[in-house]
């Protein structure tokens, strides 16, 4: 290590706010925790676009157990999904207070669209539940079918990426009351985790409108 | 000219941390420096070459005379299995991630890629994927052995022991730390290039490793999504892969090769950058078409998502998707074919000169065609048909990847190490490495050609004598101990130049970018000032074109540099945790293993909360 180190640890010149800028050069003018979002979420497209393309790869070819049709409940569902859809809304609300600089307002939608999204996920479990005890939908064993194992899955990595959100959400509204995360120049922060929340949304519009709506396309 | 070094001496250029860095082995653990985890992923991958070398010498004694019992069955299968799962991702690819990690943010003009942190996981979830996928020889006593393409339903519990859970394991963390080093790196490149490095003026191998971390990003999800699969069905009993349920072959087909055929471009398309940054060196000349090879280069990565399906064209696609795959595999060779012709229009005419890296990158260009001329070949359904898991095939893939990857890699060695370690290697070494290499590969390899053509498939561990493939096979095994040799020559000469090497000197070439600007071994910050990019070449015209002197500043900038962490390390142990909870899921010796996928869950959400409130 340079020699220099030592004697510039002591300088007290730059506090806790200049971190991020490790360095100066900033091509495209993005920040790059922006552009890094944009870079995973594309990750992510190949990553549902593999457990979506699976399930239908595998659609009809179970050869026991139920049938998509036979355990949908698309009023229930659509609850669910209107309640994701709405905290998209507050997610949008949230980054627009953070860029207004108002960090309390911001906090207040956060946690709402945090609850939005905890909802959605205990509408999954309940879901799952009754899929499994009333519906006879198996995820694995000896009762195990093809259409049981491709749902949960799909479906069990969706509501993990909420959940991770949720989490995420409420670390984020921690930050904000001990003001470790302040508008301005960190308000990106709040962006961020807005496209990785609107892309969990999308997600679920795909899987919603081709997984549960056209079973019923007569 | 003597600016730049004025500028040095008499500013004393300094640079804050929050934290100093740490000395010692703590520093190699805490380190978030890109150039110590460049030599961390490049040292484990020199490391796991010899091994991946060894394996292939223990199954090719093995076949070197008909009817032997050395290493028969499994053993066998196990060698070879781990030959290539360690070549491809323990070898070459940390390889790859070393010259990405040390260089790249130094030809940009960056002091450090844009998450340091980031980086350091990624290195520390490789480390932990590579010891799990090895660990099964400790804990089963036995390597994985179904092939490293992992076919299901051969993977499945049905058919395959406890070792393959190692394998699923490691590659599924091997992927984790892809994936985030691509994202990583794709920010790195297009964000943190120096002022006036427009993307036309970025060094051809940086523009080759943006063009892989993309294909990293991009075509590893796939394939995590086939191991998950697998260690369902594994775990928890989940019938993806099960047929007598419904479950189809192909399903871990398609998700493997979405994943493997990019993976093919991501070992070699950063040896064809490294080409291109040697030859215009040593022919003292521009690139010939210099854009066009970047365009290539981009093709090659786009196409590269489009032809999967050749490797599937015995497993029944029906004609229109053979059709298909037939045709964007044929278009594979035209921006290959631009490239091989760029690089012969470098060298035209030229006055060359021919140190080991520039004879290294010459024959770089013959082997890798042969190569590309034979994998056209499979690019046609009839003509793969009867090559299939022939030693045809065997003899392909190694011309491009030890052919192609691993001489441009070495060829990378000789001409960069020199600014790693600041001392040159032995030359004299160095050819003795190159001829005995070049030839020991090509004993090896071209007799596969014909022993293909005459029927012999990959992945038996005996022949009778009287199939007629005895010369062939004695031929293809003693060329492995020439390279062998080689390759100890190679290692030997590395080791004795770090304390006999002549001094290298900021830039022992003479060469175009901005990585030899600065000292050998770089500074902690890399560079003094940053610099202003004017051309394509911006180093060489600030040597030899007047009015393109790098602009050199009046004062010191200030200079922030990232903190060294440990919370890498803790994500990446938590991550480990969830594995081994998954591995022992269902108990050992009575023992459950789900709780240690909680701690491992809560783990990461402690962590990564540590990690977000880190002053940096």
């Amino acid at each position: 290590m340079s020699a220099h180190a030592e004697n510039l640890t002591h300088d007290d010149a730059h506090g806790h706010e200049s971190h991020g800028a490790l360095s100066e050069n900033n091509f495209l003018g993005l920040p790059n925790i922006k552009l890094a979002m944009w870079a995973f979420l594309g990750s992510e497209c190949m990553f549902f676009g593999s457990l979506i393309g699976t399930y239908f790869f595998y659609h009809g070819n179970s050869l026991g157990g139920p049938l998509p049709k036979d355990v949908f409940s698309i009023g229930i569902t659509s609850i669910s999904t209107f309640l994701l859809l709405m905290s998209s809304l507050t997610m949008a609300l949230a980054v627009d207070a953070m860029k207004q600089q108002k960090p309390l307002t911001a906090r207040t939608f956060i946690l709402i669209t945090a609850a939005l999204g905890a909802c959605f996920v205990g509408f999954q479990v309940v879901e799952f539940h009754e899929f499994y005890t009333e519906k006879h939908l198996v995820f694995a064993g000896a009762n195990a079918s093809l259409f049981g194992s491709t749902f949960y899955t799909m479906t069990g990595f969706h509501g993990t990426h909420v959940t991770v959100g949720v989490i995420w959400l409420l670390i984020m509204s921690v930050l904000i009351t001990k003001k470790k995360l302040v508008p301005g120049k960190e308000a990106v922060n709040v962006e961020v985790m807005g496209l990785y929340w609107h892309f969990v949304d999308i997600v679920w519009i795909v899987i919603f409108t081709f997984v549960y709506l056209l079973e019923f396309l007569k | 000219m003597a600016s730049i070094a004025d500028f040095a001496a008499a500013q004393k250029p300094i640079y804050h941390q929050e934290r100093p860095s740490k000395t010692g082995l703590l520093d190699w653990l805490t380190t978030v420096d890109h150039k110590k985890i460049g030599i961390l992923y490049g040292g484990a991958g020199l490391f796991w070459l010899l091994i991946g070398g060894l394996e292939a010498l223990l199954f090719r004694i093995q076949l070197a005379r008909p009817d032997q019992h050395i290493f028969v069955g499994d053993t066998f299968n196990g060698l070879v299995t781990m030959h290539a799962t360690t070549m491809v991702f323990l070898a070459v690819m940390p390889m790859i991630a070393g010259f990405s990690n040390y260089f790249v943010p130094l030809m940009i003009g960056a002091r450090d890629v844009a998450f340091p942190r980031m980086n350091a996981f990624s290195w520390w979830t490789f480390f932990a994927g590579s010891l799990t996928i090895n660990a099964s020889l400790l804990f089963c006593g036995a390597f994985p052995a179904a092939g490293w393409t992992g076919y299901a339903p051969l993977t499945t519990r049905d058919f395959s022991g406890m070792p393959i859970d190692f394998w699923w394991a490691g590659l599924t963390l091997l992927a984790v730390s892809s994936m985030v080093a691509g994202v990583n790196f794709v920010v790195t490149i297009l964000n943190l290039r120096a002022p006036g490095m427009t993307l036309m003026r970025v060094p051809v191998l940086a523009w080759m490793m943006l063009v892989i971390q993309f294909l990293l990003a991009f075509s590893f999800p796939p394939v995590a999504v086939g191991l998950i699969l697998l260690a369902f069905d594994r775990t928890f009993g989940t019938v993806f892969y099960a047929t007598n349920m419904g479950g189809d072959p192909h399903l871990w087909q398609h998700l493997f090769w979405l994943f493997g055929h990019p993976e093919v471009y991501v070992l070699i398309l950063p040896s064809m950058g490294i080409v291109s940054e040697i030859l215009p060196v040593f022919t003292r000349r521009p690139l010939f078409g210099h854009h066009a090879v970047i365009f290539s280069g981009v093709f090659i990565g786009f196409v590269g998502f489009g032809v999967w399906g050749h490797h599937m064209f015995t497993a029944g696609m029906g004609p229109i998707a053979d059709a298909a795959f037939a045709s964007t595999t044929a278009i594979v060779a035209i921006p290959t074919g631009v490239k091989i012709f760029n690089w012969i229009g470098t060298m035209y005419n030229s006055k060359m000169t021919f140190p080991t890296a520039m004879l290294f990158a010459i024959s770089f260009i013959p082997m890798f065609t042969l190569g590309g001329l034979s994998g056209m070949m499979h690019a046609s359904p009839p003509l793969d048909l009867q090559q299939h898991d022939t030693y045809f095939v065997v003899a392909h893939f190694h011309y491009v990847l030890v052919g192609g990857a691993l001489q441009g890699l070495f060829a990378g060695f000789y001409f960069y190490l020199p600014k790693i370690t600041g001392k040159l290697m032995n030359e004299t070494l160095g050819k003795i490495h190159f001829w005995v290499f070049l030839i020991g590969f090509n004993v090896t390899f071209f007799p596969m050609h014909m022993l293909g053509n005459h029927g012999m498939p990959r992945r038996i561990y005996t022949y009778p004598a009287d199939a007629g493939w005895n010369t062939e096979n004695l031929i293809a095994t003693s060329g492995v101990f020439l390279m062998t040799f080689a390759t100890l020559v190679f290692v030997y000469n590395l080791l004795t130049s770090l304390k006999k090497g002549k001094d290298a000197g900021s830039d022992p070439w003479d060469a175009n970018t901005l990585e030899w600007m600065t000292t050998s071994p770089p500074p902690v910050h890399n560079f003094d000032f940053t610099p202003v990019v004017l051309s394509e070449r911006p180093l060489w015209d600030h040597k030899y074109t007047p009015g393109f002197e790098i602009p050199v500043p009046e004062k010191a900038e200030e200079i922030h540099m990232p903190s060294p962490s440990w919370k890498p390390m803790w994500v990446s142990g938590s991550a480990g945790l969830i594995i081994v909870g998954l591995l022992t899921f269902n108990g050992v010796f009575g023992i459950p293993g789900w709780p240690l996928c909680i701690a491992g869950a809560l783990g990461i959400i402690f962590s990564v909360y540590a990690w977000v409130t880190e002053p940096v």
